[in-house]
């Protein structure tokens, strides 16, 4: 029998297989598919303190094993998250959750947080500085290390739960930005969100998208993910999330070797409602295959005498 | 939803772009006219929304025919149409709300146009089985571009045809003929053009049929949302039939 448990800031998950904010909603659809209660975690939808509509469609375009999307953070804002869609989830999932929540300025980030604390459900706080895909805000904190560390500090003084930061990855060093979060007191690091991209219709002659650019994500972007986790990894002493790409059980142990402590499935889960699913049930068996008796031994492993 | 692997038992091309593909195997997931399916296509990342134009189930386990009309229109559609009877396609099957049949009243009208026209086929089958008698307008761009129509006359129901160019049918807009017809209520599926057009002459309560760039296609990315008098609303998910009223144009 191998061990998948994991351990995030004292928090122990079944496993270390979280669906990724964005690509899951608030859960409740994926309940028709599968018992929910098999996963590790689920990280919500990101969050802002008002509802936000989002961005005019086309959001989304097809690319060579990815897609782009431009959302732009639709939710129905922090109050109904709070006392609607988490409420509805715990009738389904009886674990804890992972809150991702985004803003346009320091007291946005400070005044969701504060609207979504005092909740049992709630595992960790994971703080988006980095979507691509709104102006003002997001990823503007998050490719500025400065910015990143005065959010990170904000958020720290008013969270009743460990704060993950969510990394950009368009920067050209993310373990500057990373140092920053975690001087500023960030109990861990999520990494990578989507890379800014975009597809153009040779029909229309204009960008598919709507808001002309859009976040990259899907297996493309694996090995990208993949080098930033292991780059960060060595920099910081905090627990990594490894996010990007992430489709199979090979992927996740891969992900766990480069230094990441869980790991979340984005873009997989939209091809395949299942795939989490299938992922968690894979793993005991990819385990046993490379002989691993207990999945927390592997972070970080191919660090070891390289 | 349901995903299931589904038998491809028939690829026939109706023009030079549209194909009739028909599928074997569960499609108990499907609940009403109007809905859709996502199917995967080896090689391409996102499956692709298809509307669905009919389906029989067949026996009482589930199984059934469905059956599929779509424009091979970009690389991935184009590679759906070189699919033959015998492969396995993988499809979330039974997506979306589909047509509110309860509001048809005595008297419905089915308006199509192009690519909009296949769901109104299984529409129209269904109401009839009810013992409501459709009328339906068909509109295509010109004579080499209809299909569908002999299944429709075979259907029995008041059937009026246009073409933009006048080629075959009547030359002319589905909303020529619209204007002359009384109704007690009204489906629509085709471009936004036409429905911006309907909604200028329609006089009754009625229902469109909306098409959006799809992440998913079961309500989990939010990349299909579009603004309503209710809100926010997916089109993959609370649509994609969507009532009149609550349409901001």
């Amino acid at each position: 029998m191998v061990n998948t448990q994991v351990t995030l800031s004292g928090w122990t998950l079944d496993n270390p297989v979280i669906p990724a904010s964005g690509t899951f909603g608030f859960g409740y659809e994926f309940s028709e598919v599968y018992d929910l209660n098999l996963l590790g975690s689920i990280s919500l939808k990101g969050t802002t303190l008002a509802p936000r509509f989002g961005n005019p469609t086309p959001r989304i375009a097809e690319t060579p094993a990815g897609l782009l999307n431009s959302v732009g953070l639709q939710n129905p804002g922090a109050e109904a998250v709070a006392n609607e869609e988490m409420s509805r989830l715990s009738r389904v999932f009886h674990k804890k959750v992972i809150l991702n929540v985004s803003g346009f300025s320091k007291e946005d980030y400070v005044g969701a947080v504060q609207a979504l604390c005092r909740k049992d459900m709630v595992g960790l706080f994971e703080i988006n500085i980095s979507c691509p895909n709104v102006h003002g805000g997001g990823m503007a904190f998050g490719t500025d290390p400065d910015s990143a560390y005065e959010i990170t500090r904000a958020v720290k003084a008013v969270a009743d739960k460990p704060v993950y930061v969510k990394l950009s990855p368009n920067v050209t060093d993310i373990t500057q930005i990373a140092l920053a979060c975690e001087e500023a007191g960030a109990d861990g690091l999520s990494l990578i969100n989507t890379l800014m991209g975009m597809r153009i219709s040779l029909k229309d002659r204009k960008p598919i998208l709507k808001n002309r650019t859009g976040g990259l994500s899907g297996p493309a972007i694996f090995p990208v993910a993949l080098r930033m986790v292991y780059d960060v990894y060595e920099k910081v002493r905090i627990p990594l999330i490894g996010i990007g790409g992430v489709s199979s059980a090979d992927d996740v142990l891969e992900m766990m070797l480069a230094g990441a402590t869980a790991v979340q499935v984005g873009s997989a889960n939209l091809v395949r409602p299942d795939a989490c699913k299938a992922i968690i049930e894979e793993l005991p068996h990819r385990m046993e295959a490379y002989h691993i008796e207990s999945l927390s031994d592997i972070i970080g492993g191919a660090h070891h005498g390289t | 939803m349901k995903q299931v692997h589904l038998t491809l038992t028939e690829q026939t091309p109706l023009t030079q772009d549209v194909f009739r593909l028909v599928l074997q195997g569960d499609i108990s997931s499907l609940t009403r006219p109007g809905q859709f399916v996502n199917l995967a296509i080896p090689g391409f990342y996102l499956r692709r929304p298809i509307s669905v134009c009919d389906y029989e189930l067949t026996n009482p386990d589930g199984t059934g025919t469905l059956t599929l009309i779509y424009r091979a229109v970009g690389n991935g559609t184009r590679a759906l149409s070189r699919m033959k009877p015998g492969q396995i396609l993988d499809v979330l099957c039974g997506l979306g709300n589909g047509f509110d049949l309860s509001r048809a009243g005595a008297e419905p009208l089915l308006v199509g146009g192009g690519l909009g026209i296949p769901p109104l086929y299984k529409l129209a089958r269904e109401l009839k089985a009810s013992g409501i008698v459709p009328q339906v307008v068909l509109g295509f761009n010109t004579k080499n571009e209809i299909f569908l129509y002999d299944e429709f006359r075979a259907l029995d129901c008041p059937l009026f045809l246009m073409t933009a160019d006048g080629s075959a049918g009547n030359k002319g807009f589905v909303t020529d003929v619209m204007v002359k017809l009384s109704y007690t209520y009204f489906y629509s599926c085709g471009p936004a053009p036409m429905y911006r057009a309907i909604e200028k002459i329609a006089t009754a309560p009625g229902e469109y049929s909306f098409e959006e760039r799809m992440g998913c296609g079961f309500g989990a990315c939010m990349g299909c949302t579009i603004q309503t008098a209710n809100g926010p609303a997916r089109v993959c998910r609370e649509g994609p039939v969507f009532r009149r009223e609550v349409i901001q144009w």
